[in-house]
């Protein structure tokens, strides 16, 4: 578990984040969501011992983070893995030497060893043979999958995750969601997620934290959320009219009544997703 | 006091680099690395300059002591020690600055762009040890044996020019080269290449360390880093014949 206490952080005269508790809770999709200029970034860098936090604590398994010496933050970051938002690999190198980087430098293994654990963990990310590929060649999509490999290519026990869906389209942030999900479980990891998309919230947020203005706002899961009368977050999560439709629909599927959308002619709704878009032709 | 506050954070870099290398081979293999790249990568261009720089000096050396009274041995040594003093050790830095120093720059700077710095701190990886110290000791390496080629091929231009041009015949330029020959300017020299050599790595590297923001700032950390080096260079150059000559 990661635990931070009452963590502040500020550039020159601004307060950024002021005074964030929270839990992370082990082995499961821990989501960090807020709109832009929330301190969610800020927040992930501050975990992960990019910026040193004005004061509060961030304790790994009861270690302060915080209060570490340099050599021994470099012990939990071995536990680290983290996906960036752009996927951060070694443009120079080949898929493979990305992810054998790690454990080029931190392990004593021989070579076979090596590869043998670059090419399951390579096989997990459904990247069986890109091996020999360059950064430049990889789809945006393989990217994010080759940074995930080389994330848990030490088998981490805390799993960083920043955007992982920009970029992409629909059907392949999906897929990088799922396998997210997938290693989260199979492993036993603690991952952190910070994302604006709503699609990862609902399939994949076993524990979501929302941000406002520096400041946690509201702490729950996907179900929760549908059910939450917190407005700042109710604007924030379902801001058009497309969101608000599938959270009613959902409301609907969970309780069989919609509470919250006394205004709306839900009946009327339902009649009309059911019609298809495009009127078939009337040959 | 932005100058003040830059050269702070240039030194706290510096002083960022020195620590235990988390696996001494993989420090190793970076540093044998940024040998070949900057070694070999800027050999064929310090090789065409010098030796035309050679080649020119001999001819306008010639064209310039016009008096029969002067023995034509003198030609090949002012060739030899300016070639020695300044050519070779303060000409060939400043070509070094603009070319290895504008890639030192940009590489570092496109790798904290695109997040690989922070990849690599998250890793548990001291970015400014593993990226930074290599190519620093990688230059104080290789650019004093670039400038000793430099000045073998810059002496060898004028050699080739004088007896192409029949300005010198091969002869008297090689009794010239002996003549009066000091080593010590070959040290002086030897003490301006380091001296460049750790410039030559070291500011490119602090300015594309410190990039922030994307591809136009990346252009023009690069720029900054050339410019800023080359006047590190001349300053150093004068410091140093100031107190050395």
């Amino acid at each position: 578990m990661i635990e931070i206490k009452d963590l502040r952080k500020g550039f020159d005269d601004k307060a950024v984040l002021k005074g964030v508790t929270v839990n992370m809770n082990p082995g499961m999709c821990n989501l960090i969501i807020g709109s832009s200029g929330s301190g969610k970034t800020v927040f992930m860098k501050c975990l992960v011992g990019l910026f040193q936090p004005d004061s509060g604590a961030i304790l790994y398994g009861g270690r302060d983070f915080t209060r570490l010496s340099v050599e021994d933050k470099k012990e939990i970051r071995k536990e680290i893995g983290m996906l960036f938002q752009g996927s951060a690999l070694f443009s120079s190198m080949t898929v493979e030497e990305n992810i054998i980087f790690p454990l080029d430098m931190f392990t004593d293994w021989d070579r076979s060893k090596k590869l043998d654990r670059v090419n399951e963990v390579l096989a997990r990310v459904n990247l069986n043979g890109a091996n020999k590929k360059f950064p430049a060649e990889l789809s945006g999509g393989m990217m994010k999958r080759v940074g995930i490999a080389r994330a848990i290519v030490l088998n981490p026990k805390y799993l960083f995750v920043d955007e992982p869906n920009s970029g992409l389209d629909p059907q392949t942030s999906g897929l990088i969601d799922k396998l997210i999900k997938e290693i989260t479980e199979e492993f036993g990891i603690t991952t952190i997620i910070n994302t604006h998309d709503m699609n990862s919230v609902m399939e994949i947020g076993d524990h979501i934290v929302y941000m406002y203005q520096g400041e946690k706002e509201w702490e729950g899961n996907s179900k929760d959320i549908i059910f939450s009368k917190n407005e700042r977050l109710n604007n924030f999560i379902f801001a058009s009219d497309f969101l608000k439709d599938a959270k009613d629909m959902r409301m609907l599927e969970e309780t069989g009544n919609i509470p919250s959308s006394e205004d709306r002619n839900i009946e009327e709704m339902i009649r009309n997703a059911e019609e298809p878009l495009i009127p078939p032709s009337s040959e | 006091m932005k100058f003040f506050a830059e050269l702070g954070k240039f030194f706290l870099m510096l002083k960022g680099m020195f620590s235990k290398p988390e696996n001494w081979k993989m420090y190793w293999k970076e540093f044998m690395h940024q040998c070949s790249e900057i070694g070999i990568g800027s050999l064929p261009i310090v090789s065409i300059i010098s030796f035309f720089i050679g080649a020119v000096s001999a001819v306008q050396t010639s064209y310039q002591l016009v008096s029969p009274l002067i023995p034509l041995e003198t030609i090949s040594q002012i060739v030899r020690d300016t070639v020695i003093l300044e050519f070779s050790s303060t000409l060939i830095c400043i070509v070094l600055a603009g070319v290895v120093g504008s890639k030192i720059a940009g590489e570092l700077g496109n790798m904290r762009v695109s997040e690989q710095i922070d990849a690599l701190e998250i890793m548990g990886v001291n970015s400014k040890a593993y990226l930074v110290l290599p190519k620093v000791l990688a230059a104080m390496l290789v650019i004093p044996m670039l400038v000793v080629i430099s000045m073998v091929l810059g002496i060898l231009g004028g050699r080739v020019a004088s007896a192409m041009s029949g300005i010198v015949p091969p002869a008297t330029f090689d009794k010239g080269l002996i003549t009066e020959f000091l080593p010590y300017n070959v040290f002086f020299a030897l003490v301006k290449a380091y001296t460049f050599a750790f410039l030559i790595a070291s500011i490119p590297a602090y300015y594309g360390y410190h990039v922030q923001g994307g591809a136009l700032e990346i252009g023009r950390s690069s720029t900054k880093a050339v410019v800023v080096t080359c006047i590190a260079i001349l300053l150093m150059d004068y410091v140093l014949a100031a107190l050395l000559l």
